[in-house]
């Protein structure tokens, strides 16, 4: 996984509230063997809407999407999180993530960055004046900023310590674990034995 | 009707909640700053999100830490129909096709499309007996939180995460907080554990359990089935929580007892003296706590685009001025939109084109049973479509040896092979742009069972009945037969 640290980029408002995995990538786009070319389901069904906000040519270059509350709940598919990146998104600001979308997130290198929901309604207030406005999310400092006037955006975020410190140093989970092995070991080699097997 | 205990009282307190000692008996390590290491004791993998994971594994050149410890069903993609023929749609049976190869490749236990013991995977693991109490099960599928039923930990993970319990049969996992739901009294006859979860929903809304495990606890649920107990947690994650669970009793040995994979003789003694010991002491303290009167309850439905957007059936269709919060305001007019509905319309009105009977949520013996049972001598209306599918294989030869399927197809409805079907709309079932349903799966998201489809949560008889009067109905609104 590559590291994170800061990212500025278009910031494109997303004005809904629970925006479920099947908004974001509807089952029918789930059948591919890869982790690459799920751009083509993104919000797959709000796209057929010419007044989408991605299909305004403002914010196609966007990168930092701002959503209402409760973003991403539903289904475990971390195809959400790859529809994302795979269409060019590095980051989603929201006031609440559901568990699974937030940890797929931390997994797949997509930074989901909570803040206060008076905070999200401030970027989208700033980007409904500043249409194609760039906005930055430094994951060293947890700020996420707008802007450089009067009506500049800056305030915290909240993110886990463990996976901005995951995200920082690009580490691989697995990796980490492996580490471990002893440990695991030993954990099994005490394991009851009427646990149930497979095989 | 929350609440939280004062700080005061929670550090003198040494008793642990149910989820609590499952939790503990799994940390592999723990360490300040850092989430805790979980053993997994059970993988269940499926077609949909396991083939990067497997991908990955081949990349780093690692193997399957514990294929005993693992088991892969299909279920999301495959057909209904025909299902002794190559699956007809070339991206699904890739799909399928790679399951295959990768679980020959690593040595994964898989019951293929064809096999006996196939079906959703949720369905699978409690009827093989391989879901048992004080376990930690894990799938790469949202409603694994069905298996929580029998007071194992049980929670939905991304493809990062099996290729992780691939690798370590392990995960890190920051500790959630625990809450108790209780349920006090007893349902009303008809009232069934769907309408007793939606109930509960509509009150705590989609992110009212984030961050918690869930302990379902009081007379109501005590007096569940298992099939009950597995409706209830399954819908856990649609309030936002991380697993819900319910401790286990004699109701719960004696459904797993006997099972193909459940242990035998000394093993069973010393698994159930242990598995009794699995209940919230009595000083334990959750972290919160809800509490519902089941003897109040009605049949529920959904009329939104949420699993928390729904209401009593004999109410009316809600107005966004119903409303305090402006978030709930303008999710209630989209909703409305989609869902072809106007503010005022009694729920007993909307007209339904096709009901569905299945899915992880409803899609067991049992559900099939109480289905059949109200079909009996009934027919389903013009213009409306019943499918029944049952949830596996041993479902389905159950039903057929019961006489059951005899019943559904008499009353008009189409019986089918076993599966997830129209609950996601991944294989061909699935609601034309504007077709309504009525559905006993678990989420009536925009589009969830087809493109433009619109769907109404609803229990095991209110679908049947809805079937016969082609209008959202309880068996209360059905004539004598």
């Amino acid at each position: 996984m590559d590291s994170f640290t800061t990212h500025t980029g278009v910031g494109v408002p997303l004005k809904r509230s629970n925006v479920d995995t099947d908004q974001i990538i509807p089952a029918v786009y789930l059948k591919r063997v890869t982790r690459t070319g799920f751009e083509d389901g993104l919000f797959a069904a709000w796209r057929n809407d010419p007044d989408f906000v991605l299909n305004d040519p403002t914010y196609a270059a966007g990168s930092v999407l701002v959503a209402g509350p409760d973003f991403g709940t539903g289904s475990s598919r971390e195809h959400a999180v790859w529809a994302l990146q795979n269409y060019g998104f590095k980051v989603v600001i929201s006031s609440r993530f559901a568990d699974i979308f937030r940890g797929n997130s931390g997994k797949a290198g997509l930074l989901a960055a909570q803040v206060d929901e008076k905070v999200v309604q401030r970027l989208w207030d700033w980007l409904e004046d500043h249409p194609g406005g760039e906005i930055t999310v430094d994951l060293e400092s947890r700020t996420v900023r707008a802007g450089a006037g009067d009506d500049a955006v800056e305030d915290s975020f909240d993110i886990d310590d463990y996976t901005r410190w995951r995200l920082l140093e690009g580490l691989d989970d697995i990796g980490i674990t492996l580490g471990h092995d002893d440990d695991i070991a030993a954990f099994e080699a005490a394991r009851p034995g009427w646990k149930p097997v497979t095989a | 009707m929350v609440v939280p205990p004062p700080e005061s009282v929670k550090e003198i307190v040494v008793g642990k909640t149910l989820s609590e000692k499952v939790w503990d008996e799994h940390v592999v390590r723990s360490a300040a700053g850092e989430p805790d290491l979980l053993y997994i004791d059970l993988h269940l993998l499926h077609e949909v999100t396991s083939p990067q994971a497997f991908d990955g594994l081949r990349l780093a050149d690692r193997a399957v830490r514990r294929p005993d410890l693992t088991l892969a069903t299909e279920d999301h993609n495959v057909p209904t129909l025909d299902w002794d023929k190559p699956i007809a749609d070339p991206v699904s049976r890739t799909q399928v096709e790679t399951l295959r190869k990768n679980c020959a490749d690593f040595g994964v236990r898989l019951h293929p499309l064809g096999d006996i013991e196939q079906g959703i995977v949720h369905v699978v693991g409690p009827q093989l007996g391989l879901t048992q109490p004080g376990m930690t099960i894990v799938c790469g599928d949202s409603h694994t939180s069905t298996h929580g039923a029998f007071g194992a930990i049980a929670f939905g993970i991304g493809t990062s995460e099996v290729e992780h319990v691939l690798a370590t049969q392990t995960l890190t996992q920051a500790r959630p907080k625990t809450m108790a739901v209780t349920v006090n009294g007893s349902l009303p006859e008809g009232v069934t554990a769907k309408d007793l979860v939606l109930t509960l929903i509509a009150h705590t809304g989609t992110g009212g359990g984030q961050g918690y495990i869930v302990e379902y606890r009081g007379q109501a649920i005590e007096e569940l089935s298992m099939e009950g107990r597995m409706t209830v947690c399954n819908m856990s994650i649609e309030w936002g929580a991380k697993a819900g669970m319910i401790a286990p009793d004699q109701t719960t040995f004696d459904y797993i007892e006997g099972k193909p994979e459940a242990p035998k003789g000394a093993d069973w003694d010393a698994a159930v003296a242990h598995w009794r010991t699995l209940r919230t002491d009595d000083d334990a303290v959750f972290d919160e706590e809800i509490v519902l009167d089941a003897s109040t309850m009605t049949p529920f439905v959904t009329w939104g685009t949420n699993p928390g957007q729904g209401a009593p059936l004999g109410a009316s269709v809600p107005s966004p001025d119903d409303f305090d919060e402006p978030n709930d305001k303008v999710a209630t007019e989209k909703a409305l939109h989609y869902m072809g509905l106007e503010a005022g319309t009694p729920l007993r009105e909307v007209k339904v084109d096709t009901v569905f009977v299945g899915s992880c949520t409803n899609g067991r013996i049992e559900d099939l049973r109480l289905a059949a049972s109200i079909l009996e001598g009934r027919h389903v209306a013009d213009d409306t479509r019943l499918l029944v599918v049952p949830g596996s294989v041993r479902v389905r030869l159950q039903a057929e040896a019961e006489g059951l399927d005899k019943v559904f197809v008499a009353a008009g409805a189409e019986w089918r092979g076993a599966g997830c079907s129209m609950c996601l709309g991944m294989n061909p079932d699935q609601l034309a742009p504007g077709e309504r349903s009525a559905s006993t799966s678990n989420r009536n998201f925009e589009g969830r069972q087809g493109k433009g489809g619109r769907t109404h949560l609803v229990s095991v008889p209110v679908a049947a009945a809805t079937a016969v009067r082609g209008t959202l109905s309880s068996p209360a609104d059905l004539q004598e037969v």
